[in-house]
């Protein structure tokens, strides 16, 4: 699949991919550096498109599964928006209506979609490598909205491209990721990503939910626990929500203690660089790891990070759909 | 030949490995007659005698498993007595402690009794059956241990539940050892494993899976120890998988504790970096741990810290393994393969001669559980397998006869091979 360009053309460089082979986006770890700046140039020219009354028809005729068997709203709209504006049917199956309750397995299920003439499946799965295996079972794409702890990775592409936005490049940024580190997909995706971009990354919060067998996984991390530490020198801070549906009892005494030790209020936002973003991938906890005039005020790029979702999954269902050639 | 044929039997000119005499000769005979070991054979038996050239070839007594499953009763579409026994043969294993954990569990004289039923009907190797020590291996009430004792069981253990209870571990111990019953323990604390997929570490870290961690082993192995010392019952350890775990067998040995320990042939060979595209074949409990423990396990091994290495086969069917990882049974079913793998990691790894990983597949497992088994003295049962330690084999799936799909190490290249096996004189596998 070959980039596609709406606009004027762009001017080609040396050294740039643009064809794009992959069928499924399973996780940051399956991509190149190049394959990821592919993406956002193919993002870069589906924005336009996101303004009201604005749509494409590159997906005209083809449909995409929304395959949700854990609860989300803003993953699976702006799934459901992205496809819609390429024009495409979508169908949202979600926990509560799905098969798999009634003991139907994964690769059932999906077969089944599949039989129906589906062109892509993007699924939201509690567990870990789910999406690959999908991926592997099915010959059309399989886009990974979320697969249990381990990657979310349309969401590390769009908190990456909102850096690219915000500050030109990625390579040389540095940032903290902060929070549950542990459970977090996103996290995971976001290390990957960033580091393939160039940027540094900082892992901060308590010690039980950011341990120090994450620098044996992602040796190019740095991991402290010191909160000021953490945000005075970064460029980004990317706040996690805690989940507390994930969490066993055992990881921090209770979300107030959470506040009040990493919580990240006015004050402490003070310790950061003026220019320094604040990043959340919602749905925020206001209150818990985030104070409202925060996550609202000057700093936050909350509201781009959900726009460019848009763009991005755009890009990540055109080029994957159009790696399929029929 | 013709495999019911019970005729004296004649391996000729084979290196004989028989550590329970301390033997090990680089061209012997072994003689068998009307199903049991004799030291030589009559010239009119020589005349009728089955002859195997061994030439090239190790003879070694039948290998002893401590840890396997085999299906019933009410798992049979994992595994059956039938096809587990021969792939028991298959893998050289003519005498295999089975666990107690099947539908319903062993923890009565009815389903021990009915195990026996369907082993004398269907098994082609010796099945030893053992029974759990508390009911249900819920862990609560002790099982019937005296009569399971009368009923056959070689061995109590609660297998991958574990006795979480140091109280009950403790007054079962005692209770045992009463009957001369050794206790196996699946060693986990399952406080700290709820949810664990994997060993946990870099790669439970990476894939987004829960861990598994080598502490939650490492305390009940400690506990067992002091719990040994106590009691001074016998006590075995189940499957040891972490580097920590074989130390402190190894300080508990020095004390001259009366403590055994076993290993997976499977975790001498592989490291959780397999499990990287989440392979739930390799999914077992304990876990692959990581290449500093592969290498403590196999120095372990060894040196005679660990004393046995067993199968672990655990059959699951390919359609429960094929899944979403965390959705997917625990178990590997590793039966035909566990020669192979473990001579590939010991001996062609350079850790160990072959005769100590033959003393740890017959005398050592033997001795550890008190068996009439894995010798090939005058007078014990003709139970012998006839190795190829230079057949480089990959296996098939064409090559298993275990009913279960999930042998990991099919397409894994693997060195040496089991050419045939004999139980009671009459061959149970191979040319």
């Amino acid at each position: 699949m070959v980039l596609t360009s709406l606009g004027p053309p762009e001017p080609h460089r040396m050294a740039q991919q643009d064809t794009w082979t992959k069928k499924d986006l399973t996780g940051i770890e399956e991509l190149s550096r190049s394959e990821i700046e592919l993406l956002f140039r193919q993002a870069d020219q589906f924005l336009p498109a996101l303004a009201p009354g604005k749509g494409l028809d590159l997906m005209k005729g083809r449909t995409v599964v929304n395959l949700f068997l854990e609860p989300s709203t803003r993953t699976r709209t702006a799934f459901e928006i992205s496809a819609k504006k390429l024009g495409a049917e979508v169908v949202s199956i979600n926990t509560t209506a799905s098969s798999l309750v009634k003991g139907e397995t994964l690769r059932d299920t999906a077969e089944n979609i599949r039989a129906m003439g589906v062109d892509a499946i993007v699924m939201r799965h509690s567990s870990a490598g789910s999406a690959r295996y999908l991926g592997s079972v099915l010959d059309i794409s399989v886009v990974n909205a979320g697969d249990g702890a381990h990657e979310h990775p349309t969401q590390a592409l769009l908190d990456a491209f909102t850096l690219r936005q915000r500050f030109g490049q990625v390579e040389g940024l540095k940032v903290t990721i902060l929070g549950d580190i542990l459970f977090s997909r996103v996290a995971r995706s976001n290390i990957l990503c960033l580091s393939k971009l160039g940027a540094q990354v900082t892992l901060a919060g308590p010690a039980t939910l950011v341990p120090a067998a994450l620098k044996e996984a992602f040796p190019q991390v740095r991991i402290v626990h010191d909160l000021k530490e953490a945000l005075k020198d970064c460029d980004a801070v990317m706040l996690l929500r805690i989940q507390h549906e994930r969490q066993t009892t055992t990881h921090f005494p209770s979300l107030g203690e959470y506040t009040a030790q990493f919580g990240l209020n006015a004050e402490r936002a003070a310790w950061l660089k003026p220019e320094a973003v604040v990043m959340h991938p919602g749905p925020i906890n206001r209150g818990v790891e985030v104070e409202s005039e925060v996550a609202d005020g000057p700093r936050s790029v909350i509201l781009e990070q959900v726009r460019n979702g848009v763009a991005v999954r755009m890009a990540v269902l055109h080029l994957c759909t159009g790696a399929i050639s029929r | 030949m013709n495999p019911a044929d019970n005729s004296p039997l004649w391996i000729r000119g084979a290196r004989v490995i028989d550590p329970s005499a301390r033997r090990d000769e680089a061209k012997g005979d072994v003689f068998a007659l009307d199903g049991r070991f004799v030291d030589r054979l009559s010239a009119a038996d020589q005349a009728k005698a089955r002859v195997i050239d061994g030439t090239g070839l190790v003879v070694a007594p039948g290998f002893v498993d401590l840890n396997c499953r085999l299906g019933e009763p009410g798992r049979t579409a994992r595994e059956t007595i039938r096809t587990g026994t021969r792939a028991a043969a298959a893998g050289g294993f003519t005498t295999v402690v089975t666990m107690p954990d099947s539908l319903p569990a062993a923890d009565n004289v009815g389903t021990i009794q009915l195990l026996r039923e369907i082993c004398s009907r269907d098994a082609a190797v010796r099945v030893l059956p053992t029974g759990t020590l508390t009911k249900g291996h819920e862990g609560k009430a002790l099982a019937p241990l005296g009569t399971m004792k009368k009923a056959g069981v070689v061995a109590v253990t609660d297998t991958t539940s574990g006795v979480q209870n140091n109280e009950i571990m403790r007054r079962a111990l005692e209770y045992a050892a009463m009957f001369g019953l050794v206790v196996l323990d699946h060693c986990q604390d399952s406080s700290m494993t709820d949810g664990g997929q994997m060993h946990e570490g870099a790669w439970s870290l990476r894939l987004g899976l829960r861990g598994l961690p080598r502490a939650a082993e490492e305390i009940v192995v400690s506990s067992d120890c002091l719990l040994a010392e106590l009691t001074q019952a016998r006590i075995h350890l189940q499957h040891l998988s972490s580097g920590g775990s074989a130390e402190i067998v190894r300080r508990a040995k020095a004390k001259q504790l009366p403590v055994t320990a076993e290993v997976s042939a499977l975790h001498l060979l592989l490291t959780d970096a397999a499990l990287a595209n989440y392979a739930t074949s390799l999914k077992t409990n304990p876990p692959l741990r990581e290449e500093a423990d592969r290498l403590a396990l196999l120095a372990a091994l060894a040196d005679g810290t660990i004393d046995a290495v067993c199968s672990d086969h655990s059959p699951c069917t390919a359609t429960e393994k094929d899944c979403e990882f965390d959705l997917a049974p625990f178990g590997a079913a590793t039966l035909e393969t566990a020669f192979a793998a473990a001579h590939t990691a010991l001996v062609v790894g350079g850790h160990a001669d072959l005769s100590v990983l033959i003393a740890r597949l017959t005398s050592g497992p033997a001795r550890a559980l008190g068996l009439a088994a894995g010798t090939l003295s005058d007078g014990a049962h003709a139970d012998l397998v006839v190795l190829d330690p230079k057949a480089a084999w990959t296996p098939a799936k064409t090559d298993l006869v275990s009913k279960s799909g999930n042998n990991p190490l099919v397409g894994h290249a693997l060195a040496g091979r089991v050419r045939t096996t004999f139980v009671g004189g009459r061959k149970v596998f191979g040319a």
